[in-house]
């Protein structure tokens, strides 16, 4: 019984493996290794893009080349060759799929065992999935329904098809390529992704959701979403990613942008569980994703909510920019890292508007030998009279060998603003733990039954659907799952 | 000492003798336990027999032991037990997991019950119970049988709807933690329910509460062991046996009148006899 004992027992904890590392065997088609205007081009004319398409792509890639991949994160990383990457794979397509009957059944097979059945999910949760396998959109369900409201729900490269209107006016428009590094890299060859329209005033009746799923060896997966939402609409949209095990680092860089507009209200979730790489740090998923919301109408609302157990780096500030004169922005993000794992994550709230309001709830949890940091910034404008916001940064540590960070930045230039700002820092305590053995439960439930609880904040925040499967995610990576 | 005491004494004597001779069928027998806390000796050398449908008091000084005996019986970590054995159902559980002690039926009342934020009290019965039925091999209960279940004992100890609903022991009082923590072991029913100083903090009437719950699971088939500093308690728990804990051993064991009579010498009574 001596603290040896209960090291090995976290050690034994935290050290779960990887259990969506299954791999489906997929013919896929693949875009030459290596990234030129040649690559972009063929990127395009697979996705039998327009004109327009192409020259946003080009005017990205030619932006990417000046830029330097940036350096200020908490990570640490081999420098990535981005010559040494495929940038499309697509899996090959014998025929339009009019049903589900007519998908390949090992790619039903992938959703079984991710859990996602699109079957029983038309059945019984009344969930729309737009299901994304390595670049190409295979399955979109519900179409129907959600088209008697005229809510387009649908694969990035449809919307660049049939809806080139709204795409060309709000693609960019929230993240413009020249925003950053990998959103630079993402505008030149992304390969599909997911697009959404509510049309005003309508109140989406479902839930959207899409499953993100890198598949292919040494493929990046660059996928983009876009959600507009018209003035007095209401969309709850979820997004969840798994990827199967590999001992090469994948590299994915996507970009999310939401458009709010007059008292439309956004809630934006996220499960994502990629791998994490094994237990020496060999392996898993490198994050770099820009995600990003404008609340451009008055009285607008968009709200992120993240569960983020994998990859080996995160690099991710789902941000809100609010523009519009009494907007909302809100972030919740749980986010925990295990043996090697790096996560740079947290938010940006820019308030432009009069009275607008943001509140950050960020739980970090660390184990193993992981490193978890929060990065987030508030800046208040000079126009932004009555701005409030409300930050909590709370780091939870599992042994002694992790490390959590918070590096909040706060800037007003104006005075009528309060900012306020709270972070803890916590431990596991023995004293908790034996309460739980006490009472029967061992060591490995009673860490997950501990961070659930100090996750909740946040949990409830998600989609019923999700919620119970963040919290089994929760207890996964720190058990063989930290719950 | 009259009379009255001798023969007390001598009764205790005399079940004390009588249960060695069939120790393998004692609930919890501790042998010559030593305990040591960060290599300092705490328990020293202790005895202590306790059978299925006994209530024993363990009443002593601060600082002499008790809480670490509680602790070394439940497993905590850091409580190393140097010297001796503790055996249970037959069993030396000294190597055994703490949860799998509890899953035996041992069940601790906190000193000192700890606020774990977030986790719903409700959420925390349901695991603890259901570990419990998976150590035993039975099928987790159901969501149905669970609240009645919860009814049925929150009605037991008097304890509010609302508090189960909260999170386990967060902004509980002091009366509410110790209520709580009877309110568990109704849950749980053990056979073996140690009470760590569970008076202490308590106003009158949580006390009777606290003790109108464990004369209601007491039974002849589990056994309290009560660790108390005061009498106060023992008016509403008649214990069996009474024993007295000094600088790391029993020193005294008697039947209830015992703790009358140290009520009213207090331990300084004790110490001038260990001298003697």
């Amino acid at each position: 019984m001596e603290v040896n004992n209960s090291n090995t027992i976290l050690d034994e904890v935290t050290q779960g493996e990887y259990k969506y590392g299954f791999y489906t065997d997929i013919e896929t088609e693949m875009a030459p290794k290596g990234l030129t205007e040649d690559t972009i081009r063929f990127i395009s004319e697979k996705k039998q893009e327009p004109e327009w398409m192409l020259e946003f792509r080009l005017k990205a890639f030619r932006h990417w080349q000046q830029l330097q991949e940036p350096e200020w994160a908490h990570i640490h990383y081999p420098k990535i060759d981005y010559q040494d990457i495929i940038y499309y794979a697509a899996p090959k397509k014998k025929k339009e799929l009019a049903s589900l009957d007519e998908v390949d059944p090992e790619l039903l097979d992938t959703f079984n065992k991710l859990g996602i059945s699109l079957d029983e999910q038309k059945r019984l949760s009344g969930v729309a999935v737009d299901a994304v396998i390595d670049s190409v959109s295979v399955k979109t369900t519900f179409q129907d329904t959600l088209a008697k409201h005229g809510i387009v729900f649908c694969a990035f490269s449809e919307a660049v098809r049939e809806h080139p209107e709204l795409v060309q006016k709000y693609m960019g428009s929230v993240v413009p390529y020249t925003d950053n590094y990998f959103a630079a890299l993402n505008s030149a060859v992304f390969s599909d992704g997911s697009f959404c329209f509510i049309p005003k005033g309508v109140r989406c009746p479902l839930e959207l959701s899409t499953y993100f799923r890198i598949n292919a060896a040494n493929t990046g997966q660059f996928e983009r979403t876009l959600i507009v939402a018209e003035e007095g609409s209401y969309v709850s949209y979820m997004e969840g990613c798994t990827a199967p095990m590999r001992d090469e680092n994948q590299l994915h860089a996507a970009i999310v942008e939401i458009v709010a507009l007059d008292h439309a209200e956004v809630k934006y979730s996220t499960v994502q569980n990629w791998y994490p790489g094994d237990k020496e740090g060999k392996g898993g998923v490198y994050n770099f994703v820009t995600k990003r919301g404008l609340c451009k109408g008055k009285h607008s609302k968009i709200a992120w909510t993240q569960v983020e157990t994998g990859s080996s780096i995160t690099w991710k500030y789902p941000s809100c920019i609010l523009m519009g004169d009494h907007s909302i922005g809100e972030f919740y993000s749980v986010a925990v890292t295990n043996n090697y794992q790096q996560a740079d994550t947290g938010t940006k709230m820019i308030h432009i508007g009069k009275n607008t309001r943001s509140t950050i709830i960020s739980k970090g949890i660390s184990a193993g030998r992981s490193n978890n940091s929060y990065r987030g910034l508030v800046k208040i404008l000079n126009g932004a009279t009555n701005a409030r916001n409300f930050s909590q940064c709370d780091s939870l540590l599992l042994g002694d060998k992790c490390g959590a960070h918070t590096f909040p930045y706060i800037e007003t230039r104006n005075e009528s603003s309060i900012v306020e700002h709270e972070a803890t820092t916590s431990k596991i305590s023995e004293d908790q733990l034996f309460y739980c053995n006490q009472r029967g439960i061992d060591t490995e439930k009673a860490i997950g039954l501990i961070v659930n609880g100090y996750a909740k904040e946040v949990l409830n925040k998600l989609p019923m659907e999700f919620a119970v499967e963040a919290q089994k995610l929760l207890s996964i990576t720190l058990e063989g799952s930290v719950g | 000492m009259n009379i009255l005491n001798e023969l007390y004494e001598f009764t205790a004597d005399f079940a004390i003798c009588h249960i060695t001779q069939k120790e393998t069928e004692m609930l919890l027998n501790i042998k010559n336990l030593h305990v040591a806390i960060d290599g300092k000796e705490i328990i020293k050398g202790l005895n202590l027999g306790v059978n299925k449908g006994e209530v024993h008091a363990i009443m002593g000084p601060n600082g002499t032991g008790k809480s670490t005996l509680a602790a070394a019986i439940t497993g905590r970590e850091g409580y190393e037990i140097t010297e001796g054995e503790i055996w249970y159902k037959g069993i030396n559980i000294v190597e055994m997991d703490p949860d799998a002690r509890a899953n035996e039926g041992i069940f601790l009342s906190f000193q000192y019950p700890v606020e774990i934020p977030g986790v719903s009290m409700t959420n925390f019965m349901r695991t603890a119970i259901n570990a419990k039925r998976e150590y035993l091999n039975q099928a987790p209960i159901s969501a149905g049988d669970f609240l009645k279940l919860m009814e049925e004992k929150k009605n037991l100890v008097e304890i509010h709807s609302k508090l189960t609903n909260r999170s386990v022991n967060e902004g509980f009082s002091g009366g509410e933690k110790k209520r709580n923590e009877i309110f568990q072991m109704a849950m749980l029913e053990p056979t073996l329910a140690i009470l760590d100083e569970t008076d202490s903090g308590l106003d009158i009437d949580a006390l009777k509460v606290v003790a109108k719950g464990v004369n209601t699971l007491r039974s002849e088939d589990n056994a309290f062991v009560i660790i108390t500093h005061y009498q106060r308690l023992l008016d509403y728990i008649v214990p069996d046996f009474v024993h007295v804990l000094y600088d790391g051993k029993i020193v005294k064991t008697g039947g209830k009148n015992l703790a009358l009579e140290l009520e009213a010498k207090g331990y300084e009574w004790i110490k001038e006899n260990q001298l003697v």
